[in-house]
């Protein structure tokens, strides 16, 4: 080989399928072996030392770390071009562990309004009862980030593209104001993948993931990932103690001079998941990691298809509104060409002028649709929130949270396009 | 050289020839990045001969530590260098009056000193700035891809087990190079 090709940088599609799986070392098989173990036996006494003292890399106990698991987080790293990855048991575990390595009682972070329900659940509810206190922001106004900084702020949390509302947020904006106030941008790009958008590219310092959903993309396994950008510098003021303050739990060592740009994955891993432990199962990393495989062509069909389906809504008569940042007259349109410019993704929310009832009936006539609380399955899915997810709320809650009662979410799939449009006329005409 | 990133192959060509490192600035403190790195490559299958004047005759891990390399008794391929850029330079100077002259000037992760590359340079020697060996090793043996790094590094061939215990693994002979991912 030349040195022009040993030093070829590999496209997207190659490092899906190649990135983190080498073949096994001691078999040779050369799919991802699944190494269902709890535990790796040590070669002497010496060895189980440098391995629980960070001074080896290498495997101890699968909540710390797994090969198959490996494979996975170098994976992902690779694709969204961070230094290293951390894959954890579900895209809500990984946004606790971010936060914890992040946070101490009483500090405060910004995160966007337009996020997951669950997030801001998540946020609102049990990050309070620990002391981490979320301060609002509103998307559409990037103000509203820069007034919210004080100096206890240590990080900002967004999405690429929010679920559900087809929000397309304005990551290089942001990321400049996490700069100027010295903090992380952290970037749920769970709803884009980093097939359609790459957050660090426009300044994230962390890439957080549910990978239950487009990156394992089957619907078959609960996942979440943690990506490093290897972008910060945890040490310049000093802020965040599990980085730059030697820790008593591994006999002084200060993990950022130890480990560079990609201490923070190894923070989140051998603090964080270690002592919190919502530990991956390598099953499901194997699962996931094979769906990743396909990424690309899935995500490509998706997007064309969804493109597809909310181009035939907005000429139905029983719709009264579709909100999709690939379509020209969105609001996000002009964001989505900038940060996904090969397509927006497989998820929108559409408003039937029928109201509650529509919504209801539409769910309950679709036969190829399933009616459930997902997104990113090849299956095409539906959910009307206001009569399940968002049940509970007052009617002016649901309206708040963009679950109004005319509110139908869909997660198209990568199904033949006509019959995914013809299921929902079906719905649609019921009688 | 481009000091900005350098391709794997000179990494690999370098930790694949080298076979004596001095470690100038070694710690004996167990919790610090130079003692990793010490212990690390030893157990890998380097001579690492540790330089430290204020430890000089103490022995760490079974080697003899030293005040200064002149004081080295044999021939020396590597000096890793973990003191600070501004104090790089007299160390590459102190270097390049051994006999024989080292081959490879190291400086370690954010360490960095152009001035001292250029003298190492024009004397015959490679140089590496702000990077770690440990860590290098790791990526390029793949054993760095246990802990979720991103090794930059695809290939369909089996990583190479250097044997002595499971979790040891080789750097290949260096022939075949895999293309380096992003
Ligand atoms: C954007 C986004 N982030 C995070 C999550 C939480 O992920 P998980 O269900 O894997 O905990 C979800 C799940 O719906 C999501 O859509």
């Amino acid at each position: 080989m030349t040195m022009a090709d040993a030093e070829r940088i590999p496209g997207f599609n190659t490092l899906a399928i190649h990135a983190g799986a080498k073949p096994d070392p001691t078999t040779g098989a050369r799919a991802t072996p699944i190494y269902q173990t709890t535990s790796f036996v040590f070669d002497d006494v010496d060895h189980a030392a440098s391995l629980f003292g960070l001074q080896a890399f290498g495997n101890i106990y699968t909540r710390i770390g797994n090969p198959t698991c490996a494979v996975l987080e170098e994976r992902v790293a690779a694709l969204e071009g961070g230094t290293a990855g951390l894959a954890v048991a579900s895209g809500h575990a990984a946004q606790v562990i971010v936060m914890q390595t992040l946070l101490v009682p009483g500090d405060e972070f910004i995160a966007s309004k337009k996020l997951y329900g669950g997030s801001i659940n998540q946020f609102n509810h049990a990050f309070k009862s620990f002391g981490w206190n979320v301060v609002w922001a509103d998307p559409d106004d990037l103000s509203s980030f820069e007034t919210a900084v004080t100096p206890k702020t240590k990080a900002i949390f967004i999405e690429s593209i929010a679920n559900p509302g087809g929000v397309v947020t304005d990551i290089e904006a942001i990321g400049k104001i996490a700069r100027k106030a010295n903090v992380p941008l952290i970037v749920d790009n769970t709803l884009a993948t980093p097939y359609l958008c790459k957050p660090i590219e426009y300044g994230a310092d962390i890439v957080v993931h549910s990978l239950t959903k487009f990156l394992g993309g089957h619907g078959n396994s609960i996942g979440g990932m943690i990506v490093d950008a290897g972008t910060f510098n945890w040490s310049r003021d000093k802020k965040y103690p599990m980085l730059c303050e030697p820790r008593p739990e591994y006999s002084g060592i200060v993990l950022h001079e130890t480990f560079g740009n990609f201490a923070f994955a190894i923070a989140c891993r051998v603090l964080g998941l270690r002592d919190l432990g919502p530990a991956l199962s390598p099953f499901n990393a194997f699962l996931i990691s094979t769906g990743i495989e396909t990424l690309p062509l899935r995500m490509q069909r998706h997007s064309d298809n969804a493109l597809a389906v909310a181009t035939w809504l907005t000429q139905r008569p029983e719709v009264a509104w579709v909100s999709y940042s690939g379509l020209p007259s969105d609001k996000y349109h002009s964001l989505a060409q900038k940060y996904c410019p090969k397509g927006c993704g497989a998820v929108m929310t559409v408003g039937l002028k029928g109201g509650y009832d529509a919504g209801v009936k539409l769910v309950s006539n679709v036969k190829l649709f399933s009616h459930l609380a997902n997104i990113g399955d090849t299956r095409s899915l539906i959910i009307h929130p206001a009569s399940t997810t968002h049940k509970q709320l007052s009617d002016a809650q649901k309206v708040q949270a963009g679950a109004g009662p005319d509110v139908v979410r869909l997660s198209i799939g990568i199904e033949d396009k006509e019959d995914i449009i013809a299921d929902l006329e079906l719905g649609l005409t019921a009688k | 050289m481009n000091h900005d990133s350098y391709p794997d192959a000179y990494i690999r060509g370098i930790l694949n020839t080298v076979k004596t490192i001095a470690m100038v600035g070694f710690s004996p403190n167990t919790a610090r990045p130079s003692y990793f790195a010490f212990k690390y490559l030893i157990e890998r299958g380097f001579k690492v001969i540790p330089i430290n004047p204020g430890h000089a005759g103490k022995e760490f891990l079974g080697q003899t530590c030293y005040a200064a390399l002149a004081d080295v008794p044999e021939p020396i391929d590597m000096v890793d260098i973990f003191r600070a850029p501004q104090f790089v330079t007299p160390i590459v100077e102190e270097a390049l009056k051994l006999t024989p002259k080292p081959q490879v000037i190291w400086m370690q992760l954010t360490i960095r000193n152009d001035e001292a590359a250029k003298l190492a340079e024009d004397a015959g020697l490679k140089v590496v700035m702000d990077r770690c060996p440990k860590i290098e090793y790791g990526r390029l043996s793949s054993e760095i891809s246990w802990m979720g790094i991103n090794s930059r590094t695809l290939s369909s061939r089996r990583a190479q087990n250097l044997g002595g215990g499971f979790q040891r693994m080789g750097l290949g002979q260096g022939k075949k190079e895999e293309p380096s991912g992003s």
